[in-house]
């Protein structure tokens, strides 16, 4: 076939199963739509009203069906508005291919229209950046952009291609095979290593399991959750490893780090055994590094080497998948239940201290996010937002099933719960999307109201509105003495009049009696709906482990 | 342990691909991970595709350790060499532009001659001077150039390799077999 780059492009997509590409065009991509419009019947296109909208949309659709999100945009602004969406993917280990057009070669460099160096600004936030110089060279790089987003650590990648290339012709031939000597994703553990950890297990009297979120990207829930009924060893998750769900309820114990559950930290802190499965320990979990898990050995299951030892040193680290490395150990030795009286103790301080909030005359999130729980059928798919409601969700929502709950873990980016629930609803259309965001993040990407009206997307979504920025102001309240600096939200609209201005339905309320059945209505609704809740403005995310201190020390009043 | 001591000079032998802008990721990732660096230089090797980047960074061993595994994680990295700080050879090259005046003329002489270094230019004004050696005596040479004589330097940095001890001596194999493929950059595996 002799095409031009252009055709490759999207040739390349169908080589690589793509079925749904977010795109937004402009000057320098023209040729790519031109042959989209041509040669892409079976592409599906989903149109954002902004380039990062498009870039969330895309990872939310690779975050709920486990495929890789593509996304392509013009050069210049196009390109550099994407940037917040790459980096929230890279962050979370999300893969993604990222296509930006550039200015001709023979511009490169010269300040031209619409020029930005996306590969230069993109270097730390991607897992791999290419720009195409070479028409010869286009069709192997989509190969490798696309092998190296999805295998090992996956992450995001960007191609950056001149719209003179994507004009040029050349014999379109796809490689069938990935040919870069140096990069090896290392898949099965060390043998060696998977026996050490096999003694550990066996010598434990208080193992416990920590759930990060490798488990999903790798794909291990069931095996892990096998693995947990098997061993009868107690877990707990961090923000991006929910979707646990041992068949015994008191072997999960929920979140843990700093709005983690009294008792998923009460284990950390009283384990002999860490078994820490895709998880990177960040400073969010850890709270204080030395402090953490003082009692216990280690063992790190990860695929990435650079993990290992970077925030916690560990004493067995494993690194391989973590379905082969589970499914070893599985293999290996049958261990019968003696974990008896640690899990009695964790289910009597579970007891005693319970995930707990004082209801009041005013309208509380966290029993939104209960009756939202109650309400909405097992398999939903949730994306919440940055800052209390995430925290919130996280800690009053049960997630049974993996890639049900969506959230931008680690770079925390406000504006990423609507444009996500996008993408996790056009990947996902039969089953229910719930969005829960607070005001601030709702109205970083407001825009794209529009592409849920253009689409018409059953999408729920559920606005915290305490005209705060939550979070901030709790930590104000906090260190500053309630000394409230930019983080009271003035001038907020009405949302509800605003879904209804976009076309879409929406119901506002204040109190706690309305609660039930607007929250009903939300979740038996057929089109996509939003609810305005006005919610008491200075309720806090507890309990809550100050910054940098020891999970001993959790906060439950402010 | 004191601070100077516990933060030493390490030396770290990168071969990668010889594409563009690999240099830059490589330097980029070093200072946006906290590292200043203390000395960079690399060139070809046999196979034109390839390149060798030799750095010295400044920072305790878990850190270095930390840039070593990031560092395999460039696509473009092919091997990541720490330098072993016993077992090396390590050479820097210095040209040094020296003004003369009739009552220095053979001070500076003599000193190139004790430094072992070479005059490669000649000029009524001044000289060029050639000198090889390790960092400190290279530091040593330019401090003993008096001030208003000292022209310009150009140095190129370090250049290092493990001795053969340490890469095919019995013992080095012995503590591979034992390091049991907990000592992960040198496995070369990478994500």
């Amino acid at each position: 076939m002799y095409i031009n780059g252009a055709r490759i492009v999207v040739e390349s997509l169908f080589k690589e199963k793509v079925d749904t590409v977010f795109c937004y065009i402009g000057g320098a991509v023209i040729p790519i739509f031109d042959a989209l419009h041509k040669h892409g019947r079976n592409l599906r296109l989903i149109q954002p009203r902004h380039e990062q909208g498009g870039t969330h949309a895309a990872d939310g659709y690779a975050r709920s069906t486990g495929k890789t999100g593509v996304v392509i945009v013009t050069s210049g602004p196009g390109a550099t508005n994407t940037i917040t969406g790459i980096t929230t993917a890279y962050m979370d280990s999300i893969p993604m291919v990222v296509i930006t057009g550039q200015v001709p070669t023979g511009n490169l460099g010269t300040d031209a229209f619409q020029e930005a160096d996306i590969t230069g600004i993109t270097i730390p936030i991607t897992k791999a950046n290419f720009l195409v110089k070479n028409i010869e060279d286009l069709a192997p790089i989509m190969k490798q952009a696309f092998h190296i987003a999805r295998t090992g650590r996956p992450g995001p990648v960007v191609v950056d291609i001149p719209s003179d290339i994507q004009k040029e012709k050349t014999r379109f031939d796809y490689p069938e095979k990935f040919a870069l000597s140096s990069y090896k994703p290392k898949e099965n553990g060390h043998p060696g290593q998977i026996k050490a950890a096999m003694g550990l297990i066996q010598k434990a009297k208080r193992p416990l399991i920590l759930v990060g979120g490798g488990v999903i990207s790798s794909g291990s829930t069931d095996i892990v959750n096998q693995f947990i009924d098997r061993f009868g060893i107690p877990a707990v998750a961090t923000l991006m490893g929910r979707g646990i769900n041992p068949r015994k309820e008191e072997l999960y114990l929920g979140g843990i780090g700093m709005h983690g559950s009294q008792y998923g930290n009460y284990a950390i802190q009283k384990t002999d055994l860490l078994i820490a499965l895709g998880s990177r320990f960040s400073d969010r979990i850890l709270g204080d590094v030395v402090s953490f898990a003082p009692k216990a050995k280690i063992i790190h299951v990860d695929i990435d080497p650079a993990e290992i030892g970077k925030n916690k040193n560990v004493h067995v680290p494993i690194v391989g998948n973590i379905r082969s490395v589970v499914s070893k150990l599985l293999e290996m030795v049958e261990v019968e239940h003696r974990y008896g009286d640690w899990i009695l103790e964790l289910t009597n301080f579970r007891n005693n201290h319970p995930m707990t909030y004082t209801p009041s005359d005013g309208l509380k999130p966290q029993y939104l996010i209960q009756l939202a729980n109650n309400m909405f059928p097992e398999d939903a798919i949730v994306v919440s937002d940055v800052g209390q409601n995430q925290m919130w969700v996280s800690q009053y929502y049960q997630f049974k099933h993996p890639r049900c709950y969506l959230s931008s873990g680690g770079l925390g980016t406000m504006g990423f719960a609507l444009p996500a629930s996008i993408g996790a609803k056009i990947g996902n259309p039969h089953r229910e999307v719930l969005m829960v965001a607070g005001d601030g993040g709702f109205q970083m990407n407001i825009q794209e109201l529009a592409t849920i009206r253009k689409y018409g997307l059953n999408i729920k979504m559920l606005v915290l509105d305490n005209a705060y920025l939550g979070m901030v102001r709790q930590w104000q309240q906090l260190l500053c003495k309630k000394r409230y600096m930019e983080t009271e939200m003035m001038g907020n609209p009405d949302f509800a009049e605003i879904a209804r201005v976009f076309g879409i339905k929406s119901r506002s309320i204040s109190r706690p009696d309305e609660a039930e059945t607007a929250m009903s209505e939300l979740a038996e609704s057929s089109e996509a709906m939003l609810i305005h809740a006005k919610v008491e403005r200075e309720e806090n995310v507890l309990p809550m482990v100050p910054a940098g201190k020891s999970l001993d020390s959790a906060l439950t009043q402010i | 342990m004191k601070a100077e001591e516990k933060f030493k000079d390490h030396i770290i032998s990168i071969l990668v691909y010889n594409k563009p802008g690999v240099a830059a990721k490589i330097c980029g990732l070093i200072t946006r991970r906290g590292f200043n660096i203390e000395s960079f230089n690399g060139g070809k090797e046999k196979d034109k595709d390839m390149f060798r980047i030799v750095i010295v960074v400044k920072g305790d061993d878990r850190s270095i350790e930390q840039i070593q595994k990031q560092l395999n994680k460039v696509l473009e990295t092919v091997k990541v060499t720490p330098i072993d700080q016993k077992y090396k050879v390590e050479r820097e090259m210095a040209l040094v532009k020296i003004k003369l005046s009739d009552g220095s003329r053979n001070d500076i002489f003599q000193l190139v001659e004790i430094f072992k270094g070479k005059i490669v230019d000649t000029h009524p004004a001044g000289i060029v001077a050639e000198i090889t050696g390790t960092t400190e005596k290279i530091d040593a040479f330019i401090d003993l150039i008096p001030n208003n004589s000292l022209l310009m330097i150009s140095r190129s940095g370090i250049v290092a390799m493990n001795r053969w001890a340490k890469t095919a001596s019995s013992e080095y194999k012995r503590y591979k077999e034992a390091d049991n493929g907990k000592n992960l950059h040198r496995t070369g595996c990478r994500s």
